[in-house]
């Protein structure tokens, strides 16, 4: 039995959890302001809001609907743009409407979402951040001009509003409440997740097969997922923790990209791997999608895969009858082929936080910026004093079959002086490490010169003396 | 000033086909379709899909009463494929089921077997092997022989653009059910309810008055659902006629991809001459049109790339091929602009070489050869009250341009791999349908007895805003409140014989229509006022819902008249025709005065190319459009913002691809790709080009649906530019679209052979 809260509704159905949130709220609940454009996450017109009692307040976030288990809104509240409406549209929908943010009206719903996902999660409200909450939102009538304005025009609005409010750890939703941006229901929601959760019964279930954050799972395979109960791995805390140990730095295998990408452990020994993951999927995604997920899915342009590579991270696997320790860097045997059996989960990775001079730079070119998967992309890490390399390690994705650590290329250049030869040296040894494919997202020619041009990125950033033009334009 | 349809937007309470349940018992559908790009169905056998449960029935073009034809300008195209498949996605069944997932799933065991035949995908080779639409057409001007020998420099090239997917966030759909009479009632996705009515009849071998569409609105057309909505409304009807109950069919985002057309793609050659001054004195070109698998819109959209062969230039002696190749790929059709940009492109793509031919700077160019007031277009009309060159100089000033050249100048003496440059995009842009028995449109008013008001016209409201303009005529013609006027769907009982919604031309024509429809009942109401008031009918107004005489208020207001008149038995209701006066052309002499009017402006593109990474982003684009007297400018302002980054998409990111056998590889969001947030430019600025009235729009208006999307052409230039100011060297191709992909090979041509070389 899944029991959840929907907009000011508690629910109890006996479907399946592998069933699918949108299916849920379009087909059995009728409420039809979510929207199917792409069912793939890659649109946004089917965002909500899942909202999740964590000590006393509730955290939501915003998910992709078509993405997500039913199961995992078990104890949870699920918000749709008909459980924001108030009798009259709020400040941020009036905007929508005065400055021209909604043509055709199929996206809106889904903007309205996520812009009110970033209002009620987030406290100094400024544009730039605003936007990485509306980035996996497409508009096809790209009448993207009026939205920023309704944004710019509400952030405005609410920040002038909110002086001399409390700001304090639980009082967005309060605020947002008094300012007739949100029903007022949602007081009421911490006190009846609370009571959700003390009435719960424990029920033993068949499971058929395992979910992580199911965001490449549920674009693949959902019909084969809808009829079933998936054990929701996202769902289990044991799996979940970032924190430090020792000199390593711990992450649990069903922490999604958000929560590493929010960490403070993260931002205080290697902020730059935070920063990068604004390129990794959507927010939405990254609300969703896991570690364990993205390293198990084994796909060769894996983004945190990628940056995991250079960092050298071990993976702690575990099943019932056993545990055992890997570094990823042996954990990928051929294209989609992992060292691991089917009852091993990943239960956490680690690795050695950073000594202090430490360079770590990532590099992702896609079709698109943001949302999207990447032709080529890589990672670089490494110390270098005086022009001394004591070590550098470079990864390169979309190049072959598995998310490739560049091992050659990474030990030539140890202990190494540092010059333009050496780049160009260590780039034709990186060369010959890779064998790309064309497809939809490149020419193999175009990912070999790709993946040249990363690399020289790379020297760029921290010895931009190094990379003159003439070794840019040097025929190899 | 709001577009009421947006308060519903934002509350996510605007319905949608599939938000629809007009009936208790709904099946649905799934279409099985080729996986071959050519070849001749040997055996089909549907009988597994058959034994599962939950499946209804599978139709096949067996099952069809009438004629399996759903062909609109040519007859050449099959709803379900019957001998012979000619592109992957050709449809071929339609399975219904219960529910979704059943008739998917049982779309699986459905087997076929094939003859493959030798597709053809290149528009050149399907010319060279006669494989045409239809003959091709050609449009001249002056004598371009003759006129060779008078050019200082003449210049050739090839120039090609790519395909683009409309990717309406709504998919294509519908729903049909039976009603009495033997009639069948579809609530479809369309642009163009009469066409699916049509051809629903022709399939269903029915008359006309016993197919009923019925049209809400839609999330997104931009033309893909012109002609290319009508096959699933069809399927959904011929299966709810025969399984006597409601039969749904929304395409899944995949299938929607696979199985419907795209912007063409073309492939064009030019001759270009110019005198020493940059005067353009000839212009040669041939057009390869892809038109896919079948017809579908082809030969009209080939048509628009001929009225826009010279884009916004004055060219003496043209001459202008165009070829509508058959090959085996879907059937390509509408989309925004409608042959036209593809035109301008390349009339663009010549002046950017000849500029680098004769020295003379490609603004220059485009300045020295602006169309004026008089000149002939290659069809014969006359630019009149042509603003080509006020948008352009406008612009300039208003812009500083000199100040821009400035800032970029500076900014790429100091930076090495970072490179900006500019482009400046003139654009001309002709309205009308071109087929001139097109410009026609009525409307339905009804006054209701409590004062509100009820009207139906041709339109159809995909986001474009039409239903709001509709309402800002009519409560200027009535001078009501606008909160008292309702826009109904589009349905073909209330408004019969459509155009399509198209061409930009949605506003004009039923906004007349609506306009005439308005006075008639307004001059009835006047007459009847002048009676109660017992003055002479010249003396009465209606201002404000009040009636006044001699211009003085009185008493009387709109509800009170309104009651008054239905009780004196006057009619409250209108139905008004409206046909674009003076329009004609002549197809056998291509000529004639094809439009009633032009759309004008210039677009001022600025951008930053990564010359190391082969990325690229659009900083700004700042543009004078002419508008005429806009009919609600919130509305117009979204168009032309969301037009230019749907034509930047097209020039730059968008990309669809295919593999060797014909099969759709980009047929997903992830890895068809269009501007989101942070591509789409951080600044765009438009100014209205002032004092600019338009004596043939409603209260002065112009159209505004297609023209800003070629300002988007501007991006490709601008981002070329930005390329040579890094690499001067390198080769000039003029290949749309300009992927991160092309910007990086082209950059370092060279030396990606030598690494390719390396590696392998």
């Amino acid at each position: 039995m899944i029991s959840f809260i929907l907009n000011n509704e508690i629910i109890k159905t006996d479907l399946p959890t592998g069933y699918v949130l949108l299916d849920y709220i379009r087909k059995n609940q009728r409420l039809t302001g979510t929207k199917e454009g792409c069912r793939e996450g890659d649109c946004g017109a089917c965002t909500v809001l899942i909202g999740e009692l964590v000590d006393d307040e509730v955290v939501y976030k915003t998910v992709n609907s078509c993405l997500f288990p039913l199961g995992d809104v078990h104890l949870k509240h699920v918000v749709t743009i008909e459980g924001l409406n108030l009798e009259t549209i709020n400040y941020l929908q009036e905007q929508f409407v005065y400055q021209g943010g909604t043509q055709c009206g199929f996206c809106t719903p889904g903007f309205i979402v996520s812009s009110m996902g970033y209002l009620i999660s987030c406290k100094n409200y400024n544009l730039n951040d605003a936007l990485i909450y509306i980035g996996g939102n497409i508009c096809r009538c790209t009448g993207y001009s009026g939205i920023r304005r309704a944004l710019t025009n509400t952030i405005n609005f609410l920040n002038e509003k909110l002086k001399g409010f409390n700001s304090g750890k639980n009082n967005s939703i309060k605020n947002l409440v008094e300012l007739n941006f949100l029903p007022d229901y949602f007081i009421t929601i911490p006190q009846k997740l609370r009571e959700l959760k003390e009435h719960q019964i424990e029920e033993k279930v068949n499971y058929q097969k395992f979910v992580s954050g199911g965001t490449d799972l549920y674009v693949q395979r959902w019909e084969e997922l809808v009829d079933k109960n998936v054990y929701l791995l996202s769902t289990k805390n044991d799996l979940k923790g970032i924190y430090v140990n020792n000199d390593e730095i711990f992450i649990g295998g069903a922490n999604t990209i958000s929560d590493v990408e929010e960490s403070q452990v993260i931002k205080q020994y290697l902020p730059e791997l935070s920063e990068s993951l604004k390129y990794f999927g959507s927010k939405q995604i990254r609300n969703r999608a896991t570690v364990a997920g993205n390293i198990v899915n084994a796909s060769p342009i894996a983004d945190l895969v990628n940056m995991l590579l250079v960092l050298d991270a071990k993976l702690y696997l575990e099943s019932e009858q056993n545990k055992r320790e890997i570094y990823l860097r042996e954990f990928f045997k051929g294209y989609k082929l992992l060292d691991k059996s089917d009852d091993e989960i990943i239960k956490a990775i680690s690795f050695k936080i950073p000594k202090e001079n430490y360079l770590f730079n990532f590099e992702k070119i896609s079709r698109r910026t943001y949302l999207d998967i990447a032709s080529v992309n890589s990672s670089f890490f490494g110390y270098i004093e005086n022009n001394f390399v004591e070590e550098i390690h470079i990864s390169a994705g979309g190049v072959a079959p598995i998310p490739l650590y560049l091992k050659t290329t990474s030990s030539f250049l140890k202990n190494k002086i540092i010059t333009k030869d050496l780049i160009a040296e260590a780039i034709e040894i990186g060369m010959n490490e890779i064998s790309p494919i064309s497809d939809a997202r490149g020419s193999a020619e175009y990912k070999e010169l790709l993946l040249r041009q990363l690399i020289l990125a790379h020297f760029e950033k921290f010895f931009p003396e190094l990379v003159s033009i003439d070794l840019v334009l040097k025929e190899v | 000033m709001i577009n009421f349809d947006s308060i519903k937007h934002v509350r996510g309470e605007s319905q949608f086909v599939d938000d629809y349940i007009p009936y208790e018992k709904i099946l649905y559908g799934y279409v099985f379709y080729s996986p071959i790009a050519h070849g001749l169905i040997k055996k089909l056998d549907y009988s597994e899909a058959l034994q599962i449960p939950g499946v209804k029935y599978v139709f096949t073009y067996k099952d069809i009463p009438g004629e399996n034809q759903v062909g609109g300008i040519i007859q050449d195209e099959e709803l379900f494929a019957e001998h012979k498949v000619e592109f992957v996605g050709h449809p071929i069944a339609l399975v219904v089921a219960e529910d979704f997932l059943t008739a998917k799933k049982a779309a699986k065991k459905i087997k076929v077997e094939f003859e493959e035949l030798e597709p053809v995908f290149d528009p050149r080779v399907a010319y060279e092997k006669g494989s045409l639409i239809m003959p091709p057409r050609v449009f001249s001007l002056g004598d371009v022989n003759e006129a060779w020998s008078k050019c200082d420099y003449i210049i050739e090239g090839r120039v090609d653009s790519g395909a683009q997917e409309h990717l309406y966030l709504e998919t294509q759909g519908s729903i049909a059910y039976p009603i009495e009479n033997d009639s069948i009632k579809i609530y479809s996705s369309t642009q163009n309810p009469t066409h699916t009515q049509r051809i629903a009849a022709r399939v269903l071998g029915l008359p006309m008055n016993k197919i009923e569409v019925d049209v809400l609105r839609l999330g997104g057309g931009f033309g893909g659902k012109e002609d290319q909505a009508t096959h699933w409304a069809v399927m959904a009807a011929l299966a709810a006629k025969k399984l006597k109950t409601a039969v749904k069919i929304i395409l899944p985002r995949q299938e929607d991809m696979r199985l419907t057309g795209k912007r063409h793609p073309y492939s064009s050659d030019f001759k270009i001459g110019l005198d020493k001054n940059g005067k353009i004195l000839a212009y040669e070109v041939t057009f390869y049109q892809n038109a896919g698998a079948s017809a579908d819109l082809s030969p009209a959209i080939l048509e628009r790339t001929l009225f826009h062969t010279t884009n916004t230039y004055y060219i003496p002696n043209v001459k202008a091929t165009a070829i509508s190749c058959k090959t085996n790929l879907l059937s390509n059709t509408a989309f925004r602009g409608f042959g036209g940009p593809q035109a301008m492109f390349v009339i663009e793509s010549a002046l950017f070489k000849a500029s680098k031919v004769t020295g003379i700077d490609y603004h220059e160019l485009q300045k020295i050869n602006l169309l004026k007031e008089g000149d002939e277009f290659p069809y014969g009309q006359r630019a009149k009250n042509c603003r080509a060159q006020i948008c352009y100089n406008t612009l300039e000033k208003i812009y500083n341009l000199p100040e821009v050249k400035k800032q970029i100048n500076q900014y790429n003496q100091t930076s090495r791999f970072f490179k900006k440059a500019y482009s400046i995009m003139p654009i001309c842009f002709g309205i009308s349908f071109t087929s001139t028995f097109l410009n026609q449109a009525s409307a339905l008013v009804h006054v209701y007895t409590d004062g509100s008001v009820g009207i139906s016209t041709a339109a159809v409201e995909m986001g474009q805003g039409v239903n709001q303009k509709l309402i800002e005529i009519a409560s200027k013609v009535l001078s009501i409140s606008k909160s008292r006027i309702k826009i109904e769907t589009t349905n073909t009982t209330r408004v019969a014989n459509t155009s399509p919604t198209a061409a930009s031309k949605a506003a004009d024509l039923n906004g007349f229509a609506v306009m005439e429809a308005c006075e008639i009942i307004m001059g009835r109401l006047k007459k009847f006022a002048a009676q109660l008031l017992n003055v002479k009918e010249d003396n009465v107004q209606l201002i404000d819902e009040s009636v006044y005489v001699n211009n003085q208020k009185t008493e009387l207001r709109w509800n009170e008249l309104i009651q008054k008149a239905y009780l004196s038995r006057i009619s409250l209701s209108a139905q008004a025709h409206h046909a674009t006066p003076d329009v004609y052309f002549d197809r056998e002499k291509s000529k004639g005065e094809p439009f009633a009017y032009h759309v004008y402006g210039t677009a001022l593109i600025e951008v930053t190319v990564d010359c190391l990474r082969g990325t690229y982003k659009i900083d700004s684009v700042k543009v004078v459009h002419d508008l005429g007297e806009s009919l609600h400018e919130i509305i117009d302002l979204g168009q032309i913002e969301g037009g230019i980054v749907q034509g930047i998409g097209w020039m730059t990111m968008e990309e669809i691809l295919f593999n060797e056998k014909g099969k759709l590889i980009t047929d997903a969001l992830s890895t068809y790709k269009v501007p989101d947030i942070f591509f789409a430019p951080e600044k765009i600025e438009v100014h209205f080009l002032e004092n600019a009235p338009n004596p043939f729009g409603p209260f002065k208006s112009k159209a505004v649906g297609e023209p800003p999307f070629m300002y988007g052409i501007g991006a490709y230039f601008a981002i070329l530019k930005a390329m040579l100011e890094f690499n001067p060297n390198m080769e000039l191709n003029f290949k749309a679209p300009m992927t991160n992909e092309r910007v990086l090979m082209s950059l370092y041509s060279k030396i990606r052979e030598k690494v390719h070389q390396t590696i392998n």
